[in-house]
């Protein structure tokens, strides 16, 4: 059994980065995540890993490129301007099929916008995290603890599938401190990358990395292959927290930090009398589609709470297809939802539906 | 009958796509020759830009990959910390390198990556359509700088063998033109020099070419290197810039 410690969000993330065999870390200064980049300038030059401070987010995400495509576990991290900033970089390595770990430890927005916990990158997680037809794999953990369980995962999956992959938390999760145990997992169950740059030796073929087809039939050949590995990971690999929805009247639907809120809130709720549950995506994209159809066919309505104007809530009427009523509620700008207000919206839309 | 010359081994038998009388075939084989008389294609990691030379990733035998446009240096820069016995070199025109790529140019720079770059400087952005590029000079006509370019609209050209040599992390600086058999022959030894630099490892080394587009500046070949020689030399002289290598070949 590995030992239990007390540590803070941001550097466990970078911890199990490092026991997942990230050796590479490319970044530039951005609150809340600072101390992820401070924890690996501390520890990488000890393990014989490379620290790099960029000097912009543009670079960073380009040197994960480069890092990637030399084959090595990389990983990049920022908060919601700087991600904005790795959009580009983000696009050429899902087009050219590579396997990096992206952090966003996500602040409030628009623009500069402000310093405090925000989940309104759902969208660009999700949806846009670059130009064209593409996907990464998006990790939203609740606790620190899962946070650096779904390191190890998701360096696996980017690897399995080749794409990036995101964990997607918020200020809250980065900055707070939880006890955490670390997986002594084998750090190099890592698999072969035949494709990978790194000098032929005269024994093989030349490698190319590379995003660019001129010829339309190609490069829809391409996205449409990379179609068919998404519609796999759709299949197999969403993940979601079901907590009392089996006879659950309303379902509440939350991610990452707020579905701590929305879980006592539901708690309230059940001690009031009124059938509340919970669905907690822990994948946002693959969307667990089916857990929200299964609960629809028991549940009278579902409510989405976000730390935002209402982004996730578009999955959730999506996998809900009309079948029942969809709600939202949330805070945004940096404000953090209280489990007495998301009680006064279940209560709210329990009183009304009666 | 004697072999004048031979097709250097590390150039695969793709057809080049450059226009007629455009001097980035010769750039190629200079590149492509150096990697073999230095033995190193087996460990040479190549970075394609975007522009012109976007598609080198076709034409060169090593591993190559391909950069967005003007992050070559960035690419290059995890490439080379991920594989720091391989060789890394990026290819890259001058609105990539001197544009939209200028931070990752003087960070790579200044942070002394052992790297090799090869910048080709023709004063116009070829692959899009003849635009000016910011090598362009003053009162060269371009697709967007119709009436000549108009430094006090358009600002001034960058040199950036000058700019990139008052860096600390620079180890090898070099311009060097590819209009005449003599330049040819000096620029074929500054490549080979900014790859043995880095087997070396002295940190980051850089070879300007001026090179010439005879479609885009609407000239024959013939015509497009007397104009290189007659307008693009005497802003962007020619010879080192840096060399802290103390001269090793």
């Amino acid at each position: 059994m590995a030992e239990r410690v007390l540590m803070k969000g941001n550097e466990a993330l970078a911890e199990a980065a490092i026991k997942s065999g990230c050796r590479h870390f490319f970044g530039y200064p951005i609150t809340p995540q600072t101390e992820v980049a401070a924890y690996m300038a501390k520890r990488m030059p000890k393990i014989g890993g490379t620290y790099l401070q960029a000097e912009s987010e543009v670079a960073a995400i380009n040197m994960v490129l480069g890092a990637a495509s030399a084959g090595v576990r990389v990983m990049t991290s920022s908060s919601s301007p700087g991600i904005s900033l790795k959009t580009e970089g983000i696009s050429y390595i899902a087009g050219s099929d590579l396997p990096c770990l992206i952090i966003n430890v996500q602040r409030g927005g628009p623009g500069l916008g402000g310093i405090q916990p925000s989940q309104a990158d759902y969208w660009q997680a999700t949806r846009a995290t670059g130009h064209g037809d593409f996907h990464i794999l998006v990790f939203a953990p609740a606790t620190i603890q899962e946070m650096v369980d779904l390191v190890y995962t998701a360096y696996d999956k980017a690897d399995e599938y080749r794409m990036p992959a995101m964990i997607l938390a918020d200020g809250m999760l980065g900055q707070m401190m939880e006890p955490v145990e670390f997986p002594e997992k084998e750090a190099n169950h890592q698999i072969e990358k035949p494709w990978a740059t790194t000098g032929h030796q005269n024994k093989r073929p030349h490698n190319i990395v590379n995003s660019l087809y001129l010829d339309p039939n190609e490069l829809e050949q391409k996205v449409v292959e990379r179609f068919k590995r998404y519609e796999i990971i759709k299949e197999k690999e969403p993940m979601a927290e079901e907590y009392l929805v089996d006879d659950a009247d309303i379902v509440l639907v939350s991610f990452g930090a707020t579905a701590r809120i929305v879980k006592s809130a539901v708690n309230s709720a059940r001690s009031m009398g009124i059938k509340a549950g919970m669905i907690r995506p822990i994948t946002l994209w693959p969307f667990p589609e089916k857990v929200m159809q299964k609960v629809a066919k028991t549940a009278s309505c579902f409510l989405s709470v976000e730390m935002s104007m209402g982004q996730m809530v578009d999955d959730v009427r999506l996998a809900v297809n009309g079948e029942k009523p969809v709600y939202f509620f949330g805070r945004t700008g940096g404000i953090i939802p209280s489990p007495a207000e998301v009680l006064g919206e279940i209560q709210r839309i329990m009183g009304g539906a009666k | 009958m004697a072999v004048v010359f031979e097709k250097p081994k590390t150039l695969t038998d793709a057809t080049l796509h450059y226009c007629p009388g455009c001097t980035h075939g010769i750039i190629h084989t200079l590149v492509a020759q150096a990697i073999e008389e230095l033995g190193i294609e087996g460990k040479t990691v190549g970075v394609a830009p975007v522009g012109c030379a976007v598609m080198a990733y076709n034409y060169f035998t090593c591993d190559m990959v391909e950069a967005p446009h003007g992050r070559a240096p960035a690419v290059a820069t995890g490439l080379k910390r991920a594989l720091p016995d391989n060789i890394i070199f990026t290819y890259q025109g001058d609105g990539d390198l001197a544009a939209i790529g200028t931070a990752e140019t003087v960070h790579s720079a200044t942070r002394g990556e052992n790297i090799t770059v090869i910048f080709v400087n023709n004063a116009i952005y070829g692959m899009t359509g003849g635009q000016m590029a910011p090598t362009s000079l003053p009162g060269q006509v371009t697709q967007t700088t119709p009436y000549g370019r108009d430094t006090s609209v358009a600002g001034y050209p960058v040199r950036v063998c000058e700019m990139l040599s008052t860096l600390d992390g620079v180890a090898y600086a070099e311009r060097v033109s590819v209009d005449s058999v003599p330049n040819i022959r000096k620029a074929r030894a500054a490549i080979k020099k900014a790859f043995q630099n880095q087997i070396n490892k002295k940190g980051f080394s850089i070879v300007e070419v001026l090179s010439s587009c005879p479609t885009n500046w609407g000239l024959t070949p013939a015509e497009a290197l007397d104009w290189l020689r007659d307008n693009m030399i005497p802003y962007y002289p020619l010879g080192v810039y840096k060399d802290t290598t103390g001269g090793e070949k």
